[in-house]
């Protein structure tokens, strides 16, 4: 149990470094939100001070932090200027559609890639293996922005699916059947971006640690005692295999929240990565210092899900952490 | 595993296709810039050998490209007036490299614009906007790895040499960097920086942008070598006829981590070039009316754009050769290092 205790104190401290260095990069910002609001004649120069002063602006950057580190504690997040609310609901929303995109473009691409990386392994310098990793080679290649684009572009030209946002209009006024069938369509293309640009990864771990312990005498044996080769591969093997492809798990548990940045605003998913890029153009500091502290979270979630998987998964690993 | 290949051979690969960009001005038919009001959007026209009355010409030839009845953007070839194709004619005056003045180009043609991938909202040459675009991207892309290997170079140096306190600040930071998603840190190191500047300005901000983002992976492999290194015997040997810390790190430590070095800057150049995609993308880089990999896919984003002028994302194609050749290399270098780790790429661009 120390093992554990000691990574989640890591986490803790990485959590706060975090948040200090997106609060000193942020406040390195010249100018800030009410800067716009003083050019506007209308509104008097005292005005504006008083809403810098309100917001605390004017104050200096070490008694902010602290601030704004009492607003976390008190379960606060600060408040966004340009939505005139509290930034906690603000994220909360917008994450949900993060989530729902990137729980289910992870679930898939982990679904796809453990059958076709054993396959792949268990077929290792065959026909199927080449096929398979020229595949994973030429997704490598394609960035995700040009993917991204690629598809929007095929939506478009075939009008298959809708082109952006999260529901269509009207939305309120669907049939349950017909409501889910419409989040279905506007999710498929990001979900498949995500998927395809996520796969080539995954594919390729699972093929090189299968592989490895394909390998292995004991794997050898169980052949030799006549047992079935799918049950060789994924109840045996698999398991061998599986300490490299746990942490990879769990990284994919911490980027369920930032991973997918690029793609929401390509695809003008109503997730994280819009608010976050408004929110940084708008100078809208406690949006964004919310936003990139709520996924590091994920990642540091993540990493100690990987840990307490690892642990749980490998003796080794408990023998020699209780060792220590 | 996959047969060990040569790096040689994707460094040809990439010295050709640097060099393609590199000669921008004598590949492009045009300059950039130059517009073409009367005729916007042209679709990507088509060279011909064979004419309408299916007779075969030896030279080239493409049919201007001309608006249909009653249509504003619909155009149809020209077949009354076929244009033959010149090749190393004289065109728009270019300098070469930035400094060697010429007029010479691989092809064009004198009584039409041909442009072979379309024309944009101000009917500029598609293709030379891409050449021309490249030569910025790839430059934001090498310089911007120049800096970040700089950077992790001298951090990983100075982290593995003084062990101890210096040490652990070093390599703590380094873990805050690699923890920050990537894109976060790259929009909020240009959200510091100011937002509408000259396009030169903007360009060598967001190569210090993209420098600063990468160090800490290279730091902490650069750290890796010097830890083992320092211990060796001709390094200890050197150290006890009285060489100077300066001197064992120039002479003796750095060389060593050369081909760690090597295949880091193998592996962040795409990244570094992908970054001012992304950055000039979603118009926080290289502004108009220069031209970028980035900044001409930004016209995507406009619906009517993504409905009925499929060619402007051409250009987001142009970087998957220089990829495959980046990533091709980086995975030569790392099996001649023998570390076999294919995955290094994506999992720090997720990071």
């Amino acid at each position: 149990m120390r093992y554990l205790l000691r990574r989640t104190f890591h986490a803790v401290f990485l959590l706060f470094g975090v948040s200090l260095l997106t609060f000193l990069f942020s406040s390195l910002t010249p100018g800030n939100y009410f800067d716009e609001m003083r050019l506007n004649p209308q509104i008097a120069p005292e005005t504006v001070a008083a809403l810098r002063a309100q917001y605390q602006l004017d104050r200096p950057l070490p008694v902010r932090y602290v601030h704004w580190l009492n607003a976390v504690a008190h379960g606060e997040l600060g408040f966004s200027f340009a939505y005139n609310s509290p930034v906690g609901p603000l994220l909360w929303v917008r994450a949900r559609n993060t989530l729902l995109l990137t729980v289910t473009a992870t679930l898939l691409a982990w679904m796809l890639a453990l059958p076709l990386g054993v396959w792949s392994a268990s077929r290792l310098g065959r026909a199927p293996d080449r096929v398979l990793s020229g595949a994973t080679a030429t997704l490598l290649v394609i960035p995700d922005l040009v993917l991204a684009l690629g598809l929007l572009i095929f939506a478009v030209r075939t009008g298959w699916f809708p082109t952006g946002g999260l529901v269509s209009v009207g939305f309120e006024s669907f049939s349950p059947l017909h409501k889910l069938r419409d989040l279905a369509l506007h999710m498929t293309l990001p979900v498949i971006t995500l998927v395809l640009s996520a796969l080539p990864t995954l594919v390729r771990h699972v093929r090189a640690s299968v592989a490895e312990v394909l390998e292995a005498p004991f794997l050898k044996a169980a052949l030799g005692h006549g047992l079935p080769h799918r049950k060789l591969l994924y109840s045996y093997a698999l398991r061998a295999a599986a300490n490299p492809l746990i942490s990879l798990f769990g990284f994919s548990i911490g980027t369920l929240l930032s991973g997918s940045l690029l793609i929401e605003v390509v695809m003008s998913w109503p997730g994280l990565g819009p608010l976050l890029l408004e929110a940084i153009l708008a100078r809208d500091l406690y949006v964004v210092v919310g936003a990139v502290l709520l996924s590091m979270l994920f990642l540091v979630a993540g990493n100690l899900v990987a840990d307490a998987l690892l642990y749980w998964a490998d003796p080794r690993i408990r023998t020699t952490a209780s060792a220590k | 595993m996959t047969r060990p290949r040569k790096p040689t051979r994707w460094l040809i690969v990439l010295v050709v296709l640097h060099c393609v960009v590199a000669g921008a001005g004598f590949f492009a038919p045009y300059d950039p810039v130059a517009q073409d009001r009367e005729r916007t959007y042209l679709p990507p026209m088509h060279i011909h050998m064979v004419d309408t009355h299916g007779h075969f010409h030896l030279r080239p030839f493409f049919y201007p490209l001309r608006l249909r009845e009653g249509s504003f953007d619909q155009y149809q070839e020209d077949a009354s007036a076929p244009s033959p194709l010149h090749f190393f004619t004289r065109g728009a005056s270019y300098r070469l490299l930035g400094f060697v003045p010429s007029h010479l180009h691989l092809f064009g043609a004198t009584d039409a614009r041909i442009c072979l991938l379309g024309s944009d909202a101000y009917g500029r040459d598609q293709l030379s906007r891409i050449l021309y675009g490249g030569q910025v991207s790839l430059l934001a892309g090498l310089l911007g790895a120049g800096i970040t290997l700089f950077l992790g170079a001298l951090i990983g140096l100075a982290a593995g040499y003084y062990s101890g306190w210096r040490d652990e600040l070093l390599m703590r930071t380094a873990e805050l960097f690699l923890a920050l998603p990537w894109l976060y840190l790259l929009f909020a190191l240009r959200a510091f920086l100011p937002l509408s500047v000259s396009p030169l300005e903007a360009f060598l901000l967001v190569v210090v942008v993209i420098g600063m983002v990468g160090w800490a992976r290279p730091a902490r492999l650069v750290r890796g070598v010097v830890l083992s290194v320092k211990e060796r015997d001709f390094v200890r040997a050197a150290r006890g006829f009285g060489a100077s810390d300066f001197y064992l790190l120039r002479r003796h430590i750095l060389p060593e981590t050369g081909s760690v070095l090597l295949t880091q800057a193998a592996i962040l150049v795409p990244q570094f070039v992908l970054a001012e995609m992304t950055l000039s993308f979603l118009g926080l880089g290289v502004p108009e009316p220069m031209s970028s990999w980035g900044n001409l896919l930004a016209t995507l984003q406009q619906y009517s754009v993504l409905v009925s002028y499929w060619w402007m994302y051409l250009p987001a194609l142009a970087i998957v050769p220089f990829f495959l050749g980046y990533l091709g290399l980086a995975s030569a270098l790392q099996e001649r290092a023998g570390a076999y780790n294919l995955n290094e790429k994506k999992s720090w661009n997720q990071t």
